[in-house]
């Protein structure tokens, strides 16, 4: 296969993380911990802050560029990049952002960022209480169906219908994310085991949801620092090669009502192929994934989607001893959105990084290759994949 | 809250099966939908129909998806269908559901009309068992007490 020209020219070299809060429980304002998230990747990268020239975000990030780079007397600022929907589906896609400013030559130093403090602004988690409703919500809201968690779960209880999966499978990718949690300091359900019972024992969200199959709602903030890789190579960390970010949809995936062509999927069966075809990789090649729970249901599609498995083989490889960093499909090593924090899953993309360089609390022994799926069953999603510098 | 409480809900106001306080729909202020919504009003369900291609279309939108032409005609479909996919809720993310979970929402495909999905609640004990297929009508649900009125296409069972 031909080189692709976004294969291996950018990387990230510096990750910047404030402490992980539960909802309502940061001392700090959001904007506060942004620019402490910001500084904090510049000071791993070893970097002046002042040299950033390129900032992306997602979900509507409230951290305008316009305000950081005035109160971090950025010198000149040559990108200020939105990615468009998709919530947390969009985290790859402002890495994609970031890499291709890069490499088309308008940024030198790009931050990709997230403050997110749901305790100070909206919960993603509730519906609106409005008297009338004439968006495409008017097809759903007014029978009660308004939440993330029960627009997913019709998605996710349809595939394990088509494809016969069992609960166990959901709960052994909720059981990975706590295992990790439990030797990572930063997360926030450090020292919080989870077992089969409490698991099986804990309350329905919606049906096939249970509490634990469900994201955190936290307080915080991160940033990355994304460069050429020739630049990544003079600065301090180890690179962590992009060698592809990806991002988009299938055809019609959020066609109202939940008319979606193709129902019972994370809107990964196109964006994972290219982004095989960007890296040069196959799913055999990937050592280690981070891959983003929204809700468990989420993460087995994409894995799925992602090749990493067969749908057919759902319920004899979903377990933890398999998802553990010592196991054969390693995934969220960190303890992700489930059990780390829902920093809307850059903290995820993070984890990969520290994976290449050697650093991840559960460390893959010689990951040299690391997939990051960010939110699914949104439009658009977006995926990337890390490497070793070579 | 118990299930009990929602028999409750059901047994003093079975004409709605969820409690009032949720938005009620409005159609586009540019007109697209108002045919669905004056239909239903009066019993009869409808979709889109593209005569170009003979395809229904569902949720609404202002040209057919198949081959770009605009307009399309609302005609009434059968109502009857199937249950393509369904989740039982249990944790309240409204106030006014607060005392009425679980209830049971699920998506309906329509065979007479190209398969297009419409959600709607299915009426019944929400505990009840429920198997992806499973043959369903449609209940048009009257808001009547609300200014101006709506209504609601619900589903229950054949046969019940």
């Amino acid at each position: 296969m031909s080189d692709h020209p976004m294969r291996g020219k950018a990387a990230i070299s510096g990750l910047g993380e404030t402490k992980y809060y539960k909802r309502a429980m940061a001392p700090d304002g959001e904007f506060k911990m942004c620019l402490e998230s910001i500084l904090l990747a510049c000071e791993d990268a070893g970097i002046d802050p002042r040299d950033i020239d390129g900032f992306c975000s997602y979900s509507n990030e409230r951290s305008s560029p316009d305000r950081i780079a005035a109160a971090l007397d950025i010198k000149e600022m040559r990108l200020s990049n939105m990615f468009w929907g998709g919530g947390g589906g969009g985290g790859s896609g402002a890495l994609a952002n970031a890499v291709s400013a890069i490499i088309s030559g308008q940024c030198e130093v790009v931050v990709v960022y997230r403050a997110l403090a749901q305790g100070q602004f909206g919960r993603f988690g509730q519906g609106a209480v409005v008297n009338e409703i004439n968006n495409d919500g008017k097809w759903t809201a007014p029978f009660g169906l308004m939440s993330p968690a029960q627009s997913f779960a019709m998605r996710v209880r349809r595939f394990m219908h088509e494809n016969g999966v069992q609960q166990e499978a959901l709960r052994a990718i909720s059981m990975a994310s706590y295992h990790h949690a439990q030797q990572n300091p930063r997360a926030v359900m450090h020292g919080r085991e989870l077992t089969e019972e409490i698991y099986d024992q804990s309350r329905w969200i919606v049906e096939p949801f249970h509490l634990f199959d469900c994201c955190m709602e936290n307080d915080g903030a991160a940033a990355i620092i994304v460069t050429s890789v020739e630049r990544a190579r003079d600065l301090k960390p180890t690179p962590a090669v992009v060698l592809a970010a990806a991002q988009g949809s299938t055809a019609r995936n959020q066609a109202p009502a939940h008319n979606a062509d193709i129902y019972a999927t994370s809107n990964f069966q196109h964006v994972g192929k290219r982004l095989y075809e960007i890296a040069g990789v196959t799913p055999n090649d990937i050592d280690v994934s981070q891959v983003y729970e929204n809700f468990t249901g989420g993460v087995m599609m994409s894995i799925v989607e992602h090749g990493l498995c067969s749908a057919d083989e759902v319920n004899d490889i979903f377990t933890l001893e398999n998802f553990k960093s010592t196991g054969k499909l390693p995934i969220n090593t960190s303890g992700g959105n489930l059990a780390e924090c829902y920093m809307h899953g850059l903290e995820l993309i993070i984890e990969a990084a520290r994976q290449i360089r050697g650093q991840s609390p559960n460390q893959v022994s010689d990951a040299e290759v690391a997939l990051v799926a960010s939110g699914p069953m949104v439009t658009p999603v977006s995926s990337c994949i890390l490497g070793v510098d070579r | 809250m118990t299930t009990g409480e929602l028999s409750q809900w059901h047994a003093s106001d079975p004409d709605n099966y969820l409690p009032p306080g949720l938005a009620a729909p409005r159609p586009w202020q540019d007109g697209l939908d108002t045919p669905y919504w004056e239909a239903i009003e009066r019993n009869s369900l409808v979709v889109q129909y593209c005569d170009s291609c003979d395809a229904h279309q569902w949720g609404p939108e202002w040209i057919c998806h198949r081959c770009h032409k605009f307009d399309l005609e609302y005609v009434e479909v059968e109502p009857k269908g199937r249950i393509y996919s369904w989740e039982r809720i249990w944790h309240p993310v409204h106030p006014a559901l607060q005392a009425s979970c679980p209830y049971m929402v699920v998506l309906v495909e329509l065979p007479g009309a190209d398969n297009v999905r419409m959600v709607g609640n299915l009426l019944g004990d929400p505990l009840r068992p429920i198997t992806i297929g499973e043959e369903v009508e449609a209940v048009f649900e009257h808001h009547k007490d609300v200014d101006p009125p709506y209504t609601l296409v619900q589903w229950k069972r054949v046969g019940d």
